[in-house]
């Protein structure tokens, strides 16, 4: 606490000497960002009849779900009372976009991403549960909800009814999460948060870090199980990021200048504020080597013709620094809105604990926790099948 | 034979006679209507503070008083209630230098010389108990809340500790209770108003720079207090219906 | 029925599912929240009660006046007479409400600090308010020696 003292600069109401908001909370939209962004990649095919990105489906789904059974922890994590946290089904303030979480997320989970997965993959569950034996069977008939009908006529009502709830989970993967960013956006007494950007700046760049996601997963995964990388579907990935990286970059540019030009009484605070305690993260990261250098990187592929191999190491590239520069976003906007006071005449500091409740360490954790989980899934449900690979035509150098 | 039928029937009527006293009883309890204060209407009042920056001395009175009566803890952040000292430049007045010392709980050591051509002064903050809240909108159970008689209250038991009530306040009075880990702020003494006491900070302030009010009490100094003096309220491009009403505050106050 | 069935008995299972789900939330649900809430608002309405439970550690003027009346009377017409005797005296709700006062006498405040809480001067006090510097006033002394702090003003 000493230390804190000695580390405000000007005044800050007294009460604001601590943080509220910690890293787990960064942490949050992160990952409801690459669930989202997943998901909406996932869709292309299978709404927008993008076939190009077809090998990636069920990966996107997958890693979609992993990254949402993650979502909650950091939020349980952080709350004073989280055994107290049903309340938000008992009682949910429809006042406060807050309380809207318990009900998008469980529609989320179970409906949008537990019944498409589910819808998906039932052939293939029908399937293994005969081939295996014992617990193995057990578990695949209990997924199968005890029905084995995989008749011609019952998948296509599988693909019928999937196709239908795609399409319901994109706008309810917008809301998953929009409603982040009207959380920080409706925010009033925050000159940092509040604006009517923040929901859609939030979307856009949920999609870039979930696409970014998938595309690194299938390059790693590829390289994994030593298969051949689909060229053509991973210029189309790298393509629908770009789009997406250019309206995300358009949108803060346009708040930027929006700020700028209109100099309110918060402006002199804030402009401070990113130039001295968020220097690094907000323009070393996340402006020039989160969102100038992928962008940079991934119009180049569109301009020059490269070599598939200078190809995937630049989508590489591009994609790690990616999700870096999101993350950097997350915790410009979370940590930077606590960083001064309300006051506009202060500053204080963020003590990030080590082994703490809301420390590094545990968000580390949660970060690596998302991968084990689709290490699971993947072993239960393989995305991909040898059939399906070989329609794959094989890359072209 | 009779006596039986007699005697039932007389349970029967106990039985029904007990359960309506006891329903009208139930609706007492399931109306919140203390009999702890049995002769407090909730609906009567409708509760605010007038404070008076002219009369302000720093003195810190109120800071401790509060901390006293409602069991905060010392801690540098913890603060239901605080003082503010001003010091601003003629030539400069949107860049007031402004401190509050742990709050003012110690006084404010001399800082300043006289004659330096500035302004200074002192104002006391606390919970504003605004009519149209931004921390009660965005509190996602119910755990904050305005009471029918004007006062944003706490429910202890059932807040989660999510902090989004402190980020949603512009005044920053609003803290977490380590000891609870819920949020904690200004309860206007409520436990004290409902029994026709002031509250602590307005008991021992000297100059009556705090003063409760009443503004459904018709006969409440407030009355006069809103009309004879060139009112503000704090952030009031914000709305949010503050009922802390400040005589002679200064535009360079934040 | 059975033919349309036949396709789609995972759908209806999986169905099921969900609406078990749904009523088990539903019961959950009515059982769990709070009985008395939302009666005055999205509140729960014990917390009122809550709230105004708190024990009193100030105990107010009115309560001093009660015994201490020929004090309350040496202080009319001071400039001290509108100030809580807690202001200075502290919390006494404990020695007000104690079966035998006496026997939970609060210390006397000490003379020569208590008076410069108020009136030492600061540049931040109101022009008007009588503030000194204890070094150019007095005799170094305690300001009792000179002031009856109930009626402070020398004649």
């Amino acid at each position: 606490m000493e230390s804190l003292l000695h580390s405000v600069q000007g005044y800050i109401y007294p009460d604001e000497l601590q943080l509220q908001w910690s890293i787990l909370i960064v942490l949050y939209p992160f990952i409801t960002g690459l669930v989202a962004g997943a998901f909406i990649l996932a869709s292309l095919e299978r709404v927008f009849n993008v076939e190009a990105v077809k090998p990636t489906y069920r990966l996107a789904l997958l890693t979609a779900l992993a990254f949402m059974i993650v979502a909650p922890l950091p939020l349980q994590l952080h709350l004073g009372h989280p055994e107290r946290s049903f309340e938000m089904y008992l009682t949910p303030h429809t006042t406060s976009a807050m309380a809207m979480f318990g009900f998008v997320y469980l529609w989320y989970l179970m409906v949008v991403l537990v019944l498409e997965i589910w819808l998906d993959f039932r052939k293939d569950i029908v399937l293994m549960a005969r081939a295996s034996t014992g617990l193995k069977r057990m578990l695949y008939r209990a997924m199968a909800l005890g029905s084995g009908n995989i008749s011609e006529r019952s998948l296509q009502i599988d693909d019928k009814v999937g196709k239908f709830i795609t399409i319901v989970g994109i706008p309810s993967a917008i809301l998953l999460h929009g409603y982040v960013g009207f959380i920080f956006g409706s925010v009033k007494a925050n000159p940092w948060w509040s604006s009517a950007l923040m929901p859609v700046v939030f979307i856009f760049s949920a999609m870039v870090s979930g696409i970014a996601l998938v595309m690194l997963m299938y390059q790693f995964v590829s390289w994994y199980r030593r298969t051949a990388v689909d060229m053509p579907c991973l210029d189309t990935i790298a393509r629908y990021l770009l789009y997406a990286f250019i309206i995300d970059f358009s949108l803060e540019m346009l708040d930027l200048v929006h700020r700028i030009y209109e100099a309110d009484e918060s402006f002199k605070t804030l402009d401070f504020m990113v130039h001295t305690k968020l220097y690094f993260s907000q323009i070393i990261l996340q402006i020039i080597a989160g969102t100038l250098l992928p962008i940079g990187l991934l119009a180049l592929v569109q301009i020059v013709k490269l070599t598939e191999q200078a190809r995937r190491a630049i989508y590489g590239a591009a994609g790690l620094l990616t999700l870096v520069g999101i993350f950097a976003m997350r915790w410009n906007v979370v940590i930077g809105g606590q960083l001064f006071s309300k006051s506009l005449l202060g500053y204080t500091t963020y003590k990030m604990g080590l082994w703490s409740r809301e420390g590094l360490l545990p968000a580390i954790i949660l970060l690596i926790l998302p991968f084990v989980i689709l290490y699971i899934l993947v072993q239960l449900l393989p995305p991909w099948d040898k059939a399906r690979d070989a329609e794959v035509p094989r890359a072209q150098g | 034979m009779g006596t039986d039928r007699r005697a039932f029937l007389k349970q029967t009527g106990l039985i029904l006679v007990l359960s309506g006293a006891a329903a009208q009883a139930w609706d007492f309890v399931l109306a919140g209507e203390p009999e702890k204060a049995p002769t407090y209407k909730l609906l009567d009042h409708w509760w605010a503070m007038a404070m008076d920056i002219r009369k302000c001395i720093g003195c810190g009175n109120c800071v401790r008083a509060c901390k006293a009566e409602n069991g905060v803890l010392l801690e540098p952040d913890c603060f239901r209630t605080w003082v503010e000292r001003y010091h601003v430049h003629p030539d400069d007045p949107g860049h007031p230098e402004v401190d509050s010392p742990n709050g003012g709980y110690d006084g404010f050591p001399e800082k300043y010389k006289a004659g330096d051509g500035s302004k200074n002064f002192f104002v006391p903050k606390m919970c504003n108990h605004c009519a149209h809240s931004p921390c009660v909108q965005v509190c996602p159970v119910g755990a904050t809340f305005e009471s029918p008689d004007g006062v944003v209250l706490v429910d202890k038991t059932y807040c989660l500790g999510c902090r989004y009530c402190v980020q949603a306040c512009p005044y920053g009075c609003r803290y977490i209770d380590p000891r609870t880990e819920t949020v904690d702020k200004c309860s206007l003494c409520y436990h004290r108003i409902t029994k026709g006491l002031t509250t602590a900070c307005c008991e021992v302030c000297p100059m009556g720079a705090r003063k409760l009010g009443d503004l459904k009490d018709p006969k409440d100094p407030i009355h006069d207090f809103l009309k004879d003096h060139m009112i503000h309220v704090l952030k009031p491009e914000m709305a949010t219906g503050a009922k802390a009403y400040y005589n002679g505050l200064d535009g360079s106050v934040r | 029925m059975r033919e349309w069935l036949r396709d789609r008995e995972h759908m209806v299972r999986m169905g099921i599912l969900f609406a078990g789900a749904l009523a088990v939330f539903l019961v959950v649900r009515a059982v769990m929240v709070p009985k008395d809430f939302g009666t005055y608002g999205h509140f729960r309405t014990g917390a009122l009660a809550d709230n105004m439970a708190h024990p009193l550690v100030f105990a107010g003027r009115q309560a001093c006046g009660d015994c201490h009346d020929d004090i309350v009377a040496s202080r009319k017409g001071s400039k001290h007479e509108q100030i809580g005797c807690e202001a200075c005296h502290g919390a006494l709700e404990a020695h007000a409400s104690a079966g035998d006062p006496s026997t939970l006498k609060p210390k006397l405040p000490d003379g020569k600090t208590i008076c410069l809480v108020c009136h030492k001067e600061n540049v931040a006090k109101p022009a008007g308010f009588p503030q000194i510097d204890p070094k150019d006033h007095g005799d170094g002394g305690p300001c009792t020696s000179c002031h009856n702090p109930h009626h402070p003003e020398i004649s």
